[in-house]
């Protein structure tokens, strides 16, 4: 092994080779916080309608999800960057491949992002109706209203009750980001594969990226669980152990 | 026991003096084919006419046939009449760690013979020689590589014309946009919904594509060459006994005019899928190459320096 290859000059661009994995962190850094924005907000959403007493709401929550969770994410980055322009109107088509800012990276932040607010989705209902239905009734019966009996009583538990698997879902979209490089987003993945292509030192490259891959989501994994234990509600859930 | 004690001298003495002979006749690609019973043979799906998929999903192409004429000699020199061919399909960016790693014997597709892939892989002589040029919608008004400033060009990552391309654009300081793709079929379809200009590519490839797209009066292809680019199939390096069966092959086909059949057969009639002909006749470069077979590479970045 060899990790000298990364000081080397670079074949293109100026710079050195390791400026080409700093710029696949940063791409895949983007695209995965982007989109993850776009995840928690939009699931938190689809997860509160889903238990909600409307069932036309419930319906169109039910559909996004078992749309987005069922297609894999790889045809659904394919829909995304070629077929949605093409069926949209022509002047807004254009717009979106080639007058929009780097299209393929909004592309693969909107892709992502949708794909895994399905996900978050499930896993905010799960929270909310794993918290006793006398809750609610106990909520509605002293005044409040069903948005309030949303906002004061079952959101504020239900969230701590997912913190553990939404953070399997917050590290899944790290990794879930290296699916963009198949359009054309160099991010990590795609810049590692890019190296071993021009130094032929394929194992120095991967090894880099997974070292990096692990340290991102290490880091996130502690920062979930410290988060965990600062909103924890004393005397119940998760706090039997000391 | 005394019979059991011969008959182990008796092994052992075959083994002693057939184990060295042996060895010595089979090493490397040939000795791993002899021994698995199959012959791998890394195959693109994109690059027409040399190597692509038909409409049965079959590899066909230019180059499949000269590898199976390789395939033919190993058959004859291993005495395997059976032996089985495997397609493995590989892509630009796969197809050196494939073939190094040991998946596939002979890659046949449309691989440049450069230099510092010398470095990892060996080629057969020369079959066939192109260069980097790019295809461009008419509609774009692209003249030229000059026109590419600030504009949006699609690749296809792991390709000398990627290279070439890459060290016009730094050299010219054209400030171009770059968007990788995976294959030709897809650097294609960006240029043909619009969200690239322009592809560069080795121009046969080019020509091939603009057949095959819904409208080729709607493309053209523009030079000069921004690289010369000779194709050769791939295997393993410092593997000296199948270099020279592979080399052999070759040359046998060159001198005995087989491979005007074969070109001919590719490149001036009718190919499937669709029934295109190419009309691309033998160039001159080629004729050469066919009178004097060479397995020289070319500098990876063109006319450009790296």
């Amino acid at each position: 092994m060899d990790f000298s290859v990364f000081f080397q000059p670079a074949f293109s661009g100026g710079g050195i080779y390791l400026d080409w994995v700093l710029s696949g962190i940063k791409w895949t850094l983007l695209v995965s916080i982007l989109g993850w924005v776009i995840a928690f907000s939009v699931g938190s959403l689809l997860g509160i309608l889903r238990t909600t007493p409307v069932p036309a709401l419930r319906w169109i929550a039910t559909i996004y999800v078992e749309v987005f969770r069922n297609v894999p994410l790889l045809v659904q980055m394919f829909i995304w960057y070629f077929v949605l322009p093409e069926i949209v109107p022509t002047g807004m088509g254009d717009w979106l491949k080639t007058r929009m800012p780097v299209p393929e990276f909004w592309n693969a932040v909107l892709c992502l992002g949708f794909y895994t607010a399905s996900r978050v989705a499930e896993q905010v209902r799960s929270g909310i109706q794993s918290i006793p239905r006398g809750q609610t009734d106990a909520g509605l019966a002293i005044g409040l209203t069903l948005p309030q009996v949303y906002r004061h009583v079952l959101l504020p538990m239900a969230y701590r009750i997912v913190i553990p698997p939404l953070t399997s879902e917050f590290l899944t979209i790290f990794k879930n980001s290296s699916v963009a490089l198949t359009i054309g987003v160099l991010e990590l993945t795609a810049q590692a594969r890019q190296i071993s292509e021009y130094t032929f030192r394929t194992f120095e490259a991967f090894t880099v990226a997974t070292v990096v891959y692990l340290v991102i989501t290490l880091a996130v994994a502690l920062v979930m669980r410290v988060l965990e234990k600062k909103v924890r509600v004393p005397g119940y859930i998760g706090s039997a152990r000391k | 026991m005394k019979r059991f004690a011969l008959l182990c001298a008796a092994a052992l003495a075959v083994a002693i003096t057939a184990g060295p002979a042996a060895a010595q006749e089979l090493t490397g690609t040939l000795k791993k084919i002899k021994d698995t019973g199959v012959v791998k043979v890394g195959n693109r799906d994109a690059s027409i006419p040399f190597s692509y998929l038909d409409d049965q999903q079959k590899p066909i192409g230019y180059g499949v046939d000269i590898c199976l004429k390789i395939v033919d000699a190993i058959k004859a020199e291993l005495k395997m009449p059976n032996l089985k061919v495997d397609f493995v399909p590989v892509t630009s960016q796969t197809r050196i760690p494939i073939l190094t790693g040991g998946n596939i014997d002979l890659e046949c597709g449309s691989t440049t013979n450069s230099v510092e892939r010398q470095k990892q892989v060996a080629f057969a002589p020369t079959y066939f020689v192109t260069g980097t040029k790019l295809i461009v919608k008419k509609s774009s008004g692209i003249k030229g590589y000059d026109d590419l400033k600030g504009k949006t060009v699609v690749y296809t990552q792991g390709t000398t014309n990627e290279r070439a391309m890459k060290a016009y654009n730094d050299e010219k300081k054209l400030g171009i946009n770059f968007i990788p793709s995976k294959d030709h079929a897809e650097s294609f379809l960006a240029v043909e919904t619009g969200r690239a200009v322009a592809f560069p590519m080795d121009d046969i490839l080019l020509y091939s594509l603009r057949a095959s797209a819904k409208n080729p009066a709607d493309y053209e292809v523009i030079g000069p060459f921004l690289s010369d680019d000779p194709y050769g199939i791939m295997l393993r390096k410092d593997d000296p006994a199948f270099k020279k069966l592979v080399d052999d092959t070759v040359i046998k086909l060159y001198k005995s005019g087989e491979i005007n059949k074969i070109y001919h057969k590719w490149f001036e009639s009718k190919i499937p899928p669709k029934g295109i002909n190419l009309g691309f006749p033998m160039s001159d470069a080629l004729k050469e190459l066919v009178k004097n077979p060479s397995d020289k590479g070319v500098e990876a970045c063109g006319k450009m320096k790296c």
